[in-house]
């Protein structure tokens, strides 16, 4: 039996909203032994992150403990003073938070801020320290590890990054890590070798860890035990392999059945029917740097066309290309079989209004101060010249196709709608124009899974209603086994392979996409190991400590 | 390295570009001044041949552009010119010795660098501390008392801060001198004990803003994730402020830090008449009064310079001050 680390009993906590406190966590409890990971999942807004500072004893601001127990070995740190707290933050309990990019200071180099703790905590002396976090930096497999700490955060990439602060929170031995969603900004490619490293360094050191995550796959992968929470309540605790096998609450379930929605299969298209978006041998570039190279491919009428590929692979670009917003240098994009004008500002208002676009932050892409009704009332107004009670009208109608009840909705502003919401508004938005193609940029990447589900069901009945293409952008495989009829992988400004679906998901294929898809994580919390055992990777941290011997 | 390097360069040539376009309106804007300073000279009664005589003697019968090139060219060589209104000293006094504008600006511009370089000395310094405290200990007694103190010194005409300074430093309390009237071989400790009551009469003019503006954009990166994770690595408030804001809150509190010291250098007129001293804004308003348009337009550039140079620091600093750009990937 292990000994008891962390003990948490009916924490509650408050936020901050206007001049009331308003609670956020009704009262969460759980243990943590010496060396055991405890996964704790929900939906944003669940008070996974709150929770998981919290069991450091440290809120942001606007936040407080209200009631409850955190027990760190025997310290209560919820009366502890800031001192005591300080003294523990750093040595015996680490933090890795989602945005390794955010959270190294971009003023300092990684190993200076490797070696910050130790040395402020007295634990080893500088060149000590720095000595160690090379060590680490192997163990975690960076690349260049002698010298890639005297690197800036700037200078080196994401994945690496994301490893780096692992290395930190590493830094003096904790006993305890809060891991806050280490793998939710990277691509699947990179997430496998992050999720081996942290799995593999927390294993040798006997590292107790709380890892937050939304992720079902991924938590399946890393932690021993599983908590559910859900708007600051929990849910259901088991150990991970009844959770997945056999979960108690209807919630859960829900969870769990979220990566079943899938399409049917639609009939092939007619062969020498003409496509309603074809982009033939486009090759662009950002000022002098090349972005895409001879980029075809063509989408029906009715069909989806999901575009993957990992971050920097084009897939924006592209999307750029087909608008006119970034003319390609070399190539031509068709519509309906004629060839558009490759700069926007030369196409007609008709060419425009065919080619609409859905962005991933609907935050950001809807205009805070203006009503839902002048959101989509504007490009109702400037494509079809509707004014008065009959744009009301179809501003009515587009609400409704997007199953939002008009009369509630229609003087709104965007921050008084939940994200899913404000993403339906980015679809309505687009119908406006009353388009043939819709391009979708990430539509569901921000959005959690049940949010995400919603929508790509209301696409695709807005598909099979108005007869609408898409071309959809995305880096999640879920998502384009559920939604698309045809996918595209694109990788370094290229597309490396394209056909339909049901070919795509079924070997052979290309070694990229073969990449891609093997990497996605799997329910299963067997996975990941044998992925790495099958791409003969061997143990990361006894090929790093073998080596050391 | 390279990438900037070239920035600087750019920004050196842009500056020279701009010190040609300031010079060009200076001499525009002086020579449509009202007057004529050949005519103000002579008086009412004088012909106009002598007028006309006057005229030709200084130069101003030429074609404009033909003395804007002249007065260009010259002062790329270091010529200021020949002061108007000393040229018509010496003539009425027989003498044929001619005071250049340089040698009448020079003793006041270095009695303005040591007045501007005393106040930065003491200023910069206490207003990066003061505003480095205030944003540790932020809503705190301590935050408000600096807060309003700076408040209410940048709200006081300068003249009137000048004068609580002398009626308290110097008058009730003769700690210092209330007038600083320089004169040429003192010691360096004689000039600082002259020069400290208008020094810090400039301190309290300046210190609001740098103290602000210090305190203001490294509580602005407070709520970073950088900054929790340095709170969540136990490291102490103090070093979180001082180590890990301060270094990314530099770029403008460099600027403003930069905007004052051009002040001191070119606003300063008031206190210079206060503690009569004999700076270069006193020459200055002198000139403008007596039409003496070399002078005029010499303070002028200069003045331009000390606003461009600096704010070329400023500039310089700043991009120094960013790692993404000291060190590109």
């Amino acid at each position: 039996m292990a000994e008891q680390l962390l003990k948490v009993r009916g924490l509650k906590l408050e936020g901050l909203s206007g001049e009331t406190w308003t609670p956020i966590v009704n009262g969460v409890s759980f243990d943590l032994k010496k060396g055991e990971v405890l996964g704790l999942i929900g939906e944003s807004g669940a008070g996974k992150s709150t929770v998981g500072l919290a069991a450091m004893g440290f809120t942001r601001d606007g936040c407080r403990i209200s009631d409850g127990e955190v027990e760190f070995d025997g310290i209560d740190l919820v009366n502890a003073s800031a001192a005591v707290k300080r003294s523990l933050l750093g040595k015996r309990i680490a933090y890795v938070a989602q945005s390794a990019a955010a959270s190294f200071n971009p003023a300092h180099k990684l190993i200076d801020q490797h070696s910050e703790a130790p040395v402020q905590h007295g634990v080893s002396s500088k060149s000590e320290s720095e000595a160690d976090g090379m060590e680490l930096y192997r163990r975690l497999r960076l690349p260049d590890p002698d010298n890639i700490g005297f690197r800036f955060p700037h200078q080196v990439s994401g994945g690496q990054l994301q490893r780096a602060m692992t290395a930190m929170a590493m830094a003096c031995r904790p006993d305890l890590i809060i891991f806050d969603e280490p793998t939710t900004a990277l691509d699947v490619t990179t997430q496998i070798e992050v999720l081996a490293s942290i799995r593999d360094i927390v294993e040798q050191f006997d590292t107790a860890a709380i890892y937050i995550t939304h992720d079902l796959a991924v938590v399946a992968q890393m932690a021993d035990k599983i908590k559910v929470l859900l708007k600051g309540d929990e849910v259901e605790e088991s150990d991970t392999r009844t959770m997945l096998s056999n979960p108690q609450e209807d919630y859960t379930k829900s969870l769990w059945a979220v990566r079943s929605f899938e399409r049917p299969k639609k009939p092939a298209v007619n062969t020498g029917a003409t496509p309603i978006v074809s982009i033939k041998n486009v090759t662009a570039a950002y000022g002098t740097v090349p972005v895409l190279e001879e980029v075809s491919f063509d989408i029906h009428e009715g069909r989806t066309v999901a575009v993957v590929g990992e971050s920097g692979s084009g897939k924006s670009t592209t999307a750029r290309c087909i608008t006119g917003l970034l003319p390609p240098k070399i190539g031509h994009i068709e519509f309906d079989g004629q060839a558009l004008p490759l700069d926007y500002r030369r196409r007609s208002k008709d060419q425009l209004r065919q080619a609409q676009m859905i962005y991933q932050m609907a935050d950001t892409a809807l205009n805070p101060r203006k009503s839902i009704g002048e959101i989509i009332g504007r490009p109702v107004q400037f494509y079809s010249g509707k004014t008065g009670s009959e744009k009301r009208r179809r501003v009515e109608e587009l609400l409704e196709q997007i199953e939002l009840d008009p009369g509630q909705y229609i003087n709104r502003l965007p921050s008084e709608l939940s994200g899913g919401q404000k993403q339906r508004i980015g679809i309505a938005r687009a119908l406006a124009a009353d388009p043939k193609f819709i391009i979708c940029d990430e539509v569901t990447s921000a959005l959690d899974q049940l949010v995400a589900e919603g929508i790509l069901k209301l696409l695709a009945n807005l598909q099979d209603t108005l007869g609408l293409s898409y071309m959809f952008i995305t880096h999640d495989l879920a998502t384009v086994k559920a939604i698309s009829d045809e996918v595209v992988v694109m990788k370094d400004g290229r597309v490396v392979e394209q056909g339909p679906k049901d070919e795509m998901f079924q070997p052979p294929h290309h070694p990229y996409t073969d990449l891609l898809l093997s990497s996605v994580p799997e329910m299963d919390p067997d996975w990941l190991t044998t992925l790495l055992d099958q791409r003969g990777v061997d143990n990361i941290g006894d090929a790093a400590v073998n080596k050391m011997a | 390295m390279g990438s900037i390097a070239k920035i600087i360069a750019q920004r050196l040539a842009l500056g020279v570009l701009t010190l040609l376009i300031v010079s060009f309106v200076i001499f525009v804007s002086v020579n449509a001044l009202p007057g004529d300073f050949a005519q103000a000279i002579m008086g009412q009664g004088a012909t106009e041949e002598a007028v006309t005589a006057m005229r030709k003697d200084l130069g101003l019968d030429q074609p404009y552009f033909q003395r804007y090139f002249s007065w260009l060219g010259n002062i790329i060589t270091g010529d200021l010119g020949i002061s108007f209104a000393q040229m018509n000293f010496a003539s009425n006094l027989g003498g044929d010795q001619l005071i250049s504008v340089a040698d009448q600006i020079y003793p006041r511009f270095i009695n303005t660098m040591w007045l501007a370089g005393f106040a930065a000395l003491i200023a910069v310094p206490l207003s990066l501390t003061i505003g480095v405290l205030a944003a540790l200990y932020r809503n705190s007694m301590f935050d408000r008392i600096a807060n309003i103190g700076a408040l209410t010194s940048i709200s006081s005409p300068e003249f009137f801060i000048a004068y609580i300074l002398v009626l308290f430093l110097a008058v009730l309390n003769p700690v210092f001198l209330p007038v600083a009237e320089v004169t040429p071989g003192i010691t360096l400790g004689e000039r600082l004990y002259f020069l400290a009551l208008p020094a810090l009469t400039l301190t309290l003019v300046v210190t609001a803003h740098m103290m602000r503006m210090t305190r203001a954009s490294i509580i602005n990166l407070l709520a970073s994730p950088y900054i929790e994770m340095a709170r969540l690595k136990g490291v102490s408030p103090m070093r979180v402020i001082v180590k890990h804001a301060l270094p990314n809150a530099l770029a403008p509190i460099i600027n403003v830090i930069a905007l004052n010291l051009a002040y001191l250098i070119t606003g300063v007129v008031v206190v210079e008449v206060v503690f009569t001293y004999p700076g270069i804004g006193q020459l200055f308003v002198d000139s403008v009064i007596n039409r003496d348009i070399p002078v005029i337009q010499a303070c002028v550039m200069i003045f331009a310079s000390a606003y461009i140079l600096l704010n070329l620091t400023a500039d310089i600093l700043t991009i120094l001050s960013n790692p993404k750009l000291r060190h590109p990937k």
